[in-house]
């Protein structure tokens, strides 16, 4: 069979903010983009989104960049790439007008400037007081910023793949990214697109947890796929969970619950943070507060029947702030919770959420990867951005309303320098046949017909495994039992089936190609969990309580090739400003 | 809880037929856990669902009569047999999975993003919080399709008639202040179809999942057009 081929110069694979924002530069310079994602753009999960995203604009109080970069740093816990963060730090201020120019309908102050809030971690004048630098669309942010950026890449006419699902990348022998193989879900064909250059922007992969505030498509492809193709994944040991996901169901109750003025209390209506975080209380950084409820739960003084979560409280706050300021979030309660939070508090533990770590890209979004002259060379043509990336901007914990930031301006950055690429490289390379090979051998393994175990119960114990072993608190023993299992689970996955083989619209075999992925992503988070001996940002140790920088100030590098594990060093230095050393993180 | 799903696979059913499925249902069970409950009983069920909390707008579909979405559907609530059938009016691709392509054309036609014609500041453009309060009930539109697939006037000119959802954005540009293009927005409209063909049934209102009122917008949209007409 011949797999019918199009041509782009510029393949972008997901259509949530950092694809969109990519593509948007791309087509905006009259290139060919295609756009491939495996659902519709705006039920992308930048959708869900709710609380804002961060720029020093001032409009509230005090700020500057620089304030912004050190909040980031620190939050970091000092792993993350300070070129990187100091160059998303000044980018985010002409980016957040940028998107109010194309549309998004941010919230307002009575100036007629774009509404800022209070977010976790950040302050000013380096530690000082609460900062306000979250811009935010009432509690639906991503939701108007994901819209408006698809209706400018309509404006632009980008080429949309709808409902495609890529399957793997295509390289040839000289590592050249040549584009990939998808799989039209409408009809059950697959399609190879060649291209000069590919960006991936796939987005999370919170799917491999249980409980998460991530939804059924995030199921880590693009992270998979660099796997597959070679590239090692970079961090991925840190994976954050936040502090306020609804008590056992998932969903998401933003920080900006907090920014209003809503705090966490324990079973004795105590606000509990004051004993871990005395000046940022339930402000401080993600990690700080997600730990604190844990520990709260740990020692018995949770709430409910079984003592399994904690309160939060927003009914100080008055209808009118709820109503105005949070209606997403009311809804959520209203909906899975049949309560009104501007009357009962809401019950809330911490969830998987975001992946600090990913495809190791540099801050141009180009993809590097270890080869014969250091662990950083870029592999040509081959573009991440956005939560699949690591830049690393936020190295060992994210700061809420930094997400939306990072997938806009490294989205934006690996636009420019794909336009950059395809002026120096404005020809399609030849695609030899076998490099269709693994690819195509990936999609027929799930055709295999016959008796197996079925997709849905290897899915299942992977994400209980997961949630068991991998979770808020780590420890060697409870990691390297997990690890063992997990790699029974995978052997398992040979001897899956399916029973359901037909073409049209099989979501079936689309779940089969992503418990692929999640396998692949799941082992990689284990694996570098159980390689770091100390305790940073997201990556809790009760073996190794504290944080070791002579030996562990380094990035984590997975290898797909014998679950090899690597390091490579955190660069400390900034592109203008004096560099933020190591210190000891108290909010 | 008993179910009666629309089945069809095309490749294997010569036609479409309804099955029953009885479903434990725990309590604040939704729709759509109910729908993943029938599919771990058979993987080659097909519907469309993502975030699981209503703001994606994949799992549109019609339960007992009335367009609603799974994931924010408590199934506590509903009528046994809870009978759960594709969007009316579309063509079905497989089970629930329906054809939406026509719906996002007819959202395209109303060239649904901000047109600013003056130089752009070199910071945001200034909006008072009551000229951007004017956006709210317009915005949060999730594009799932419920309102313009229970509309009657959709149905019948689906290819002409812009229908509620886009026509619900269409005046989101038209209402905010930042927008320049109302003559030519209102210019687009006109002829007996595109807006006209709204009979103020206001299935689209009764439907929407987030509470928008498109009917009002539209009628929002007509009393601009005759003020421009004076």
């Amino acid at each position: 069979m011949t797999i019918p081929r199009r041509h782009f110069d510029a393949l972008i694979i997901g259509a949530g903010g950092a694809g969109l924002n990519a593509a948007r530069r791309l087509a905006g310079a009259d290139l060919r983009v295609a756009v491939v994602s495996k659902v519709f753009p705006t039920r992308s999960h930048t959708v869900a989104a709710q609380g804002g995203v961060n720029a020093a604009l001032a409009n509230v109080l005090p700020d500057n960049w620089h304030w912004h970069m050190f909040d980031t740093v620190k939050g970091s816990d000092y792993l993350g790439d300070q070129d990187a963060i100091e160059y998303m730090c000044r980018e985010a201020i002409p980016t957040v007008y940028e998107l109010e120019h194309a549309g998004v309908p941010f919230s307002r102050l009575d100036t007629g400037k774009i509404y800022q809030r209070a977010f976790g971690g950040m302050s000013q004048n380096f530690g000082g007081e609460q900062a306000a630098r979250t811009c935010a669309a009432a509690d639906r942010t991503g939701h108007a910023i994901l819209h408006a950026l698809y209706q400018q890449n309509l404006r632009a006419r980008t080429h949309f793949f709808d409902e495609f699902f890529a399957i793997d990348l295509l390289r040839d022998d000289e590592g050249y990214c040549l584009g990939a193989l998808v799989l039209e879900i409408e009809t059950g064909e697959p399609l190879v697109i060649e291209s000069k250059t590919t960006l991936i922007a796939t987005g999370g992969y919170g799917q491999v947890f249980r409980t998460t505030t991530n939804a059924y498509i995030n199921t880590g492809d693009g992270m998979a796929m660099a796997l597959r193709a070679g590239v090692p994944l970079q961090d991925m040991e840190f994976y954050q969970f936040h502090p306020t996901g609804v008590a056992g169901k998932g969903m998401l109750i933003t920080e900006g619950a907090r920014g209003e003025g809503g705090y966490l209390i324990n079973v004795r209506g105590e606000r509990f943070m004051e004993r871990y975080a005395p000046r940022a209380l339930d402000l401080a950084s993600r990690d700080v507060v997600s730990r604190a409820i844990a520990s709260e739960v740990r020692e018995g003084r949770g709430c409910g029947e079984h003592g399994d979560h904690v309160l939060l409280k927003l009914d100080h706050l008055g209808k009118d702030v709820v109503g105005r300021r949070l209606p997403g979030i009311r809804d959520i309660c209203r909906t899975f919770l049949g309560l009104d939070p501007a009357e009962e508090p809401i019950p809330v533990f911490p969830t998987a959420h975001y992946a600090m770590g990913g495809i190791p890209t540099d801050r141009f979004g180009r993809v590097v990867a270890p080869a014969r002259h250091g662990p950083e060379e870029v592999v040509p043509g081959l573009y991440a951005a956005g939560e699949c990336a690591c830049v690393s901007v936020h190295g060992a914990n994210r700061l809420g309303g930094n997400s939306l930031l990072d997938i806009l301006v490294f989205g934006r950055a690996a636009g420019t320098d794909m336009l950059q690429y395809l002026r120096e490289n404005p020809n399609h390379r030849p695609l030899p046949d076998a490099a269709l090979d693994q690819a195509a051998g990936r999609l027929a393994r799930w055709d295999r017909k016959g008796d197996g175990e079925s997709i849905a119960t290897i899915k299942a114990e992977l994400r209980k495994l997961m949630e068991d072993h991998c979770s808020v608190f780590r420890t060697r023993e409870v990691m390297a039992e997990g690890l063992a299992k997990l790699k029974a689970l995978r052997e398992r996955i040979e001897g899956a089936r399916l029973k359901d083989h037909s073409r049209t619209f099989n979501t079936a075999r689309i779940e089969a190609l992503e418990l692929d992925n999640l396998m692949d992503v799941g082992m990689a988070t284990l694996c570098s969990a159980l390689y770091r001996e100390e305790s940073r940002g997201a990556h809790s140790r009760i073996d190794f309580p504290k944080r070791n920088d002579a030996e562990w100030m380094k990035h984590s590098l997975y290898q797909r090739d014998g679950d090899r594990m690597d390091f490579k060093p955190v660069r400390t230095k900034p592109l203008t400003v004096d560099s933020f050393p190591p210190k000891e993180r108290v909010y | 809880m008993k179910f009666r799903v629309y089945r069809y696979n095309p490749d294997t059913d010569p036609k479409p037929r309804m099955v029953d499925y009885e479903i434990k249902t725990p309590p604040g069970m939704m729709l759509r856990e109910a729908l993943l409950e029938i599919k771990r009983q058979d993987e080659g069920f097909a519907f469309r669902h993502s975030c699981g909390e209503g703001v994606c707008g994949s799992d549109g579909m019609n339960v007992n009569g009335k367009n609603r979405l799974a994931c924010i559907t408590l199934v506590a609530g509903l009528k046994e047999p809870v009978e759960v059938r594709p969007f009316p009016g579309r063509p079905v691709i497989r089970d629930l999975v329906v054809d939406m392509s026509q719906f996002y054309e007819q959202y395209r036609n109303v060239q649904p993003y901000l047109v600013r014609k003056d130089p752009l500041p070199e910071a945001e453009i200034l909006q008072s919080p009551a000229d951007r309060d004017k956006l709210d009930g317009l915005y949060e539109c999730i594009l799932c399709g419920c309102c313009s697939t229970s509309c009657p006037s959709f149905w019948w000119n689906p290819d002409k008639f812009h229908g509620p959802a886009a026509l619900l954005q269409a005046w989101r540009f038209l209402a905010d202040s930042r927008d320049q293009a109302t003559d030519e927005r209102l210019d687009a409209l006109e002829g007996p179809y595109k807006l006209f063909r709204c009979h103020t049934i206001m299935s689209c209102v009764e439907v929407c999942p987030k509470g928008l009122n498109p009917t009002r917008a539209i009628g929002h949209i007509k009393e601009l057009m005759l003020a421009k007409g004076l």
